[in-house]
């Protein structure tokens, strides 16, 4: 353990960088974003101004919560160059589980209502999830059976199982606590929540920023720049400051509004009560599990493994790696996000239908490989496919907003993914 | 053969596997002692590599023994391997490309920080310090390895073969990919970890490679062990018959394959 060697060998010289290079931006996540803002302009135009509102934004941020959420599990299992096609059938097994389980089987025990319910019924769903995670990567990792087979398989046993709950029956409604997952007027997180979380989230990009730098000088390794270091801390957080603006500038309508300050005691005013909406709850949790998925897949051993498997299955295992128990986690983690987006989407309908979750699996999958998942293993990131379930969201809800028939949406949608992994593969080709 | 008195770092007694019927190795047994060079011989699908993947703990034998300094060695996963100090440098080299160098010599032997998180930063010093010893001229810390050179690529699946204090290294044709300059490298290197005591067995389908290295030779051809050998009592061509014909000459201990 002498000193680090690194100091007498710094690289020739990081100043012909470009400016992108300087910055160490991933230059396909850049063409993402601006993707996104053409999509986002675009659709503003043709909608006379309607797209770029907070109230469609915020809309929007809500219905692609579910999808994300469950995009960040595909891309490990896509990086093992695995594939899931029953991530939207468990959702509906696990939604109709739970629903009937506040609705039915906890009222008879803890009454209508009570606080416990929506804490036990998010266990329960991320439980029954993760259990059927499990087990279909045990069938995968440790029987070879191939995981389309299994989850093609799953994604008919566990829609048909969502049939068998009750029979088919829709059931409704969901407990008032719990539907705070869906989003809507309940799940509404306020104005000073809303600030609070983002100026907890400023600083955490700062101290995050600031901690790998030092690290990094301490082990002698070339740095950022500092300007570089300081332009990223600020864009990032005048991105999430401009989100939470855009949250708060949403108000409750008018009706609600009005029962919130009855229920409070406040006299309604002549113009009305401007309350914002705040951050949404869904959308938080997407973010945080956004957070957490790339901490795992980038900062632990697990995640490395889980690359390592993608980038060169036998280098694995002859490295010592469990390859199986690996894999088996990996659809574990899955089923566990579906067992989340369950949460989600069931208390934003409101209701919990054997048809819930229906064709989300392509939706989750076209998201992560837009996001620049390679379905060949090894590459992908969280945030991409972060991204890709806003631009197919964006998409979606931008046709709707401009009334465009549901069979053309589909073939816009279906074209877009089409596209979207050419110009991928054009880039790849170019940068090797 | 008895050259010294000291147990054997690794012993191979009578392996065999069979894949669907098929034996690639049959009955084969090779020692190797400390700070030897062994040269493993024959031609393309005489079951050197299927040999050396059972010591690796890549296969697991339908029977035979391992000794590891005498003592018998329970040799069932790369990790067990691994755990007894065996360390190999694979033909394809084995590394995942989509990793960097650092990524690939920790692989399954991460460092982590007191957290329980991937110890980046340490990693990467330490993959620079072996690095500045194997390949001075290795800058490229933060690219997978897809982007490397066959030589960087070469020198990453050493460094992580020499990093973990090996006893026992394997090198399956080590410089099949390899130029002249960085040939002359890994022939150096050899030397170099022969003289810190470390047992290596080098296996290869080139004599003129293993000659100028070897202490002995051992020689396979289809999965069973013609004969071995010390560099000194044969020659290259009765080498040449061994791996051509398995014609074991004279100066050469016979094996179960010898015609």
């Amino acid at each position: 353990m002498t000193a680090p060697v690194a100091t007498a060998a710094p690289p020739p010289s990081a100043a012909s960088g470009s400016l992108l290079s300087k910055l160490e931006i991933d230059v396909r996540m850049l063409g993402m974003l601006a993707a996104l803002a053409v999509i986002w302009v675009g659709f503003d135009l043709l909608s006379g101004g309607v797209f770029l509102t907070p109230r469609n934004l915020w809309n929007l941020s809500v219905q692609t919560a579910s999808v994300a959420i469950m995009a960040t599990g595909m891309v490990l299992v896509i990086v093992t160059r695995n594939i899931d096609l029953s991530v939207g059938a468990i959702l509906g097994v696990t939604g109709m589980i739970i629903g009937v389980t506040q609705v039915q089987w906890l009222p008879a025990y803890l009454g209508l209502e009570h606080w416990l319910t929506a804490p036990l019924a998010v266990l329960l769903a991320i439980t029954v999830g993760g259990l059927i995670g499990l087990f279909q990567g045990w069938l995968i990792a440790y029987m070879g059976i191939p995981s389309f087979i299994v989850t093609l398989g799953g994604l008919l046993v566990w829609r048909g199982a969502a049939w068998w709950v009750t029979a088919g029956q829709t059931v409704a409604p969901m407990d008032t606590r719990f539907k705070a997952f869906g989003g809507g007027v309940e799940g509404a997180l306020g104005a000073n929540a809303t600030w609070i979380i983002a100026a907890v989230a400023c600083g955490l990009i700062v101290v995050a920023l600031g901690f790998a730098r030092r690290r990094r000088l301490r082990f002698g390794f070339p740095v950022r720049p500092g300007w570089a270091d300081a332009t990223i801390a600020v864009v990032a957080c005048a991105a999430v400051l401009a989100a939470a603006a855009i949250a708060n500038a949403y108000p409750l309508p008018a009706g609600t509004a009005r029962r919130w300050a009855e229920a409070n005691g406040i006299a309604w005013p002549e113009g009305g009560l401007f309350i914002p909406h705040g951050i949404a709850l869904p959308v938080l949790i997407a973010v945080a599990v956004g957070l957490v998925m790339t901490f795992i897949a980038t900062r632990r051993r697990f995640g490395r493994y889980v690359f390592a498997i993608g980038g060169n299955p036998e280098a694995a295992e002859l490295s010592g790696i469990n390859t199986r128990w690996t894999l088996m986690k990996v659809f574990g983690l899955m089923g566990l996000l579906c067992g989340i987006s369950a949460c989600i989407s069931t208390a934003r309908l409101n209701a919990a239908t054997n048809a819930a979750g229906s064709l989300d699996e392509l939706y989750v999958i076209a998201s992560a490989v837009i996001g620049g998942t390679s379905l060949a293993g090894g590459i992908g990131t969280i945030a991409g496919a972060i991204l890709g379930a806003l631009v197919m969201q964006s998409l979606q809800s931008g046709m709707v907003l401009l009334g465009v028939d549901t069979p053309l949406q589909n073939i816009v949608v279906g074209a877009v993914l089409v596209l979207a992994v050419w110009v991928d593969s054009l880039y790849r080709r170019r940068i090797k | 053969m008895q050259t010294n008195g000291t147990t054997p770092l690794v012993e191979m007694r009578n392996i065999s596997i069979a894949f669907g019927g098929i034996k690639a190795v049959d009955g084969v047994s090779v020692d190797l002692r400390p700070g030897e060079v062994v040269g493993l011989l024959g031609h393309n699908g005489a079951g050197k590599s299927t040999l050396i993947k059972i010591l690796s703990g890549a296969y697991k034998p339908d029977a035979g023994e391992i000794y590891v300094n005498g003592e018998h060695a329970d040799i069932a996963t790369p990790r067990d391997a691994k755990r007894y100090g065996i360390e190999t440098i694979y033909q394809t080299l084995a590394l995942a490309d989509n990793i960097d160098a650092a990524g690939n010599i920790f692989l399954g032997r991460e460092v982590l920080t007191p957290y329980g998180t991937l110890d980046d930063a340490t990693m990467e010093a330490e993959t620079r310090k072996v690095m500045a010893r194997l390949n001075p001229h290795f800058r490229r810390f933060k690219e997978p390895v897809k982007a490397l050179s066959g030589g960087q690529r070469q020198s990453v699946a050493i460094a992580r073969a020499i990093y973990f204090n090996a006893r026992v290294l394997i090198m399956d044709e080590p410089t099949a990919a390899l130029g002249p300059a960085e040939t002359q490298q890994v022939a150096d290197l050899v030397l170099q970890l022969k003289k810190e005591g470390i047992g290596i067995f080098l296996i290869s389908h080139d004599i003129h490679d293993v000659f100028g290295l070897a202490d002995r030779v051992s020689v396979m051809k289809n999965g069973k062990l013609v004969g071995s050998a010390s560099v000194q009592d044969v020659t290259q061509d009765e080498v040449l018959g061994m791996i051509i014909l398995g014609k074991c000459p004279p100066g050469a201990t016979p094996g179960p394959g010898a015609s």
